[in-house]
């Protein structure tokens, strides 16, 4: 187990060097860096263009330039930012931690009411509630983010302050503007639509996963043999059932992050969330190379990381795979 | 057997008639749309007019008809999302094939790639890929500029056929081990005829599925793409549902409720209606429904 989880770090590490080089070129290719901070700095002097070049790691020798990125990158020495040349690190923490917020909040609402419902339509299959979990469902599956987070906003901008006088959960941003220090009920409050558009996706996909996962176990040998023990029927289900259910939803909850921080991008840009989502977006339409890159970086990692956690997690709850 | 399946799933065949209506309301746009794309309704003042007998869905910011734009967006949309997918399920059926059949080292390569492609968001690598190859002038010269239709076509398909060629070898490792395929083989059959008189045809079920589901992923990434404004532009009068969509965001504030209600819903619309037909597909194809009955 130990060894397994060793080696795949270590296999890790030059995946990570080999994707990072990649976005690297890509993105001199596709936001030509130079030419973005010669827009934002019309009048800059080549001292300071050649010190721009050098800090990012800009040379025209794609190996070189990458391996001088890669320096100053991990002694901690990164470029400022070319719009406003700000510090990356605070801007990057900053927006990390509210997507790590909402992220976590709308990801484990999503995961127990999806696993939940699943369960519930699994234990009746074909009955009425099976069929409405079902369609529900798939309408959820089907509807794109967006066109949610659009409706809500319609719903709960405009039109229920018009029909009840006041404002229920606000639209935009984690405060009020202007607003100083924290206040949970209002971050809650301004975080309850955005959570609610990305939990909608995932309890979607959970809830079908779950059934159709729960369904195979309930049918299958053991629970026939666990009952002829005598065993009770909640202790059937928890003990034999949801437990042996989970194996494969735990894998997808691993490797489905991207797609939750896909969702994430779409949701915090239409309700105006600070986090990295909206860092990424207004990074790459002022084709910003030192803000972009670390982003880049913390996403590969964190994909690479929820990769090894799926492949460990299941070989850790289900015994019958062999690693190596 | 399978057909009769498939007419048995009310909900699928329902929504191929949608979508045939859908298709003939936008082949016919010339009579079905009531306005140009561009026109207005009628001289101004004309703009945001809720619903009425003039303008059924409204109209939008400089006037326009909301009904006659959402045919033409539909148009460009569906031509986007068809094109697409068939493109990247013929080249996801090529490359899962191959992977499938030969096993080895092409198949460990294309199988790392596809995971992590699909375990990266989406949206970021579809941006960034669209600047990059935006950026190779020989080959916009071929696929057009980054702001055209046949630019988002070509992106979408590059993204595409991951998901089909992992279903596709995915089947093929399953069929290849069968003994129709030992016998094939044994009289003496090359490797390409066994893949194309054996292989491919005996996987068409899941082919299909994997191209219903293509379909609705190429529309529903172009309209996220011009969500955002990397879609196709709105140059030359035209429009698609994801510019539509993406107009109701700014509209949405000030209450204009027509601008986003109708474009949303036609899109979700469509996007069940694909979904729906995959599911059926799926059911009606699905070997192991067969010993039921």
């Amino acid at each position: 187990m130990l060894r397994f989880t060793i080696k795949r770090l270590a296999w890790a590490v030059p995946t990570l060097l080999l994707v990072t080089f990649l976005v690297y070129i890509a993105l001199r290719l596709g936001t030509d860096p130079l030419q973005s901070y010669l827009r934002a700095n019309p009048r800059a002097t080549k001292v300071k263009i050649a010190q721009y070049k050098s800090v990012n790691g800009l040379s025209s020798n794609y190996v070189l330039g990458y391996f001088s990125w890669l320096k100053n990158f991990v002694t901690f020495n990164w470029p400022r930012s070319i719009k406003g040349s700000r510090e990356v690190w605070p801007a990057l923490k900053d927006s990390m931690v509210n997507t790590v917020r909402l992220g976590s909040l709308a990801t484990f609402v999503g995961v127990v009411v999806g696993l939940m419902v699943g369960m519930f339509a699994a234990l009746k299959p074909g009955s009425r509630r099976d069929v409405a979990v079902n369609t529900a469902a798939f309408l959820g599956i089907s509807i794109p983010p967006y066109i949610t987070a659009v409706l809500f906003q319609l719903l709960f901008a405009v039109y229920w302050s018009r029909w009840f006088g006041h404002t229920l959960f606000p639209t935009s941003g984690v405060y009020p503007p202007g607003h100083m220090g924290f206040d949970l009920v209002l971050m809650l409050k301004h975080m309850a639509l955005p959570t609610i558009v990305v939990a909608i996706q995932v309890i979607a996909v959970y809830s079908r996963y779950m059934r159709s996962s729960l369904l195979d176990v309930l049918n299958s040998d053991f629970m026939r043999t666990a009952r002829s023990k005598g065993i009770s029927e909640r202790q059937i289900l928890f003990k034999h059932g949801v437990r042996n259910a989970l194996i494969p939803v735990v894998t997808i909850a691993a490797l489905d992050i991207g797609s939750i921080i896909g969702g994430l991008i779409i949701t915090e840009n239409i309700f105006a969330y600070p986090g990295m989502g909206m860092y990424f977006l207004s990074a790459f339409d002022t084709g910003d190379f030192p803000l972009l890159m670390p982003w880049m970086v913390l996403v590969v990692f964190s994909t690479l990381m929820f990769n090894l956690i799926a492949d460990v997690s299941y070989a850790f709850l289900d015994p019958r795979i062999r690693l190596d | 057997m399978a057909m009769r399946r498939f007419l048995s799933h009310k909900a699928a065949v329902a929504s191929c008639v949608l979508l045939a209506l859908m298709v003939l309301a936008v082949i016919l746009s010339p009579i079905t749309a009531r306005y140009g794309v561009n026109e207005q309704v009628r001289k101004p003042p004309n703009t945001f007019l809720p619903p009425q007998k003039l303008a059924w869905f409204g109209t939008d910011e400089i006037g326009r008809d909301m009904y006659s734009r959402l045919i033409y967006g539909i148009r460009v949309s569906l031509i986007i999302g068809l094109f697409s997918a068939l493109i990247s399920t013929i080249v996801g059926c090529v490359i899962g094939a191959v992977a499938g059949f030969r096993g080895g080292r092409f198949d460990d390569i294309v199988m790392r790639v596809t995971d992590l492609f699909l375990a990266f968001p989406f949206l970021v690598a579809l941006l960034v890929v669209r600047n990059t190859i935006g950026g190779i002038g020989w080959l916009t010269a071929i696929i057009g500029d980054k702001s055209s239709a046949r630019f988002v076509v070509f992106l979408l398909s590059v993204f595409g056929w991951m998901g089909v060629a992992r279903i596709v070898r995915g089947q093929i490792l399953s069929l290849k081990e069968r003994e129709f395929i030992e016998a094939a083989r044994a009289v003496g059959a090359t490797r390409r005829y066994i893949v194309r008189t054996h292989l491919l045809p005996n996987s068409i079920g899941p082919i299909m599925v994997a191209l219903s589901f293509a379909v609705v992923g190429s529309i529903i990434a172009e309209s996220t793409l011009a969500f955002f404004g990397y879609g196709p532009q709105a140059g030359d009068g035209g429009t698609s549902l994801g510019i539509l969509v993406g107009a109701a965001k700014g509209a949405v504030q000030s209450g204009y409720w027509w601008i986003a209600v109708f474009p949303c819903f036609a899109l979700v619309l469509i996007s069940l209606a694909i979904n729906f037909i995959g599911d059926a597909l799926r059911d009606a194809t699905d070997p192991r429904l067969d010993r039921g009955e």
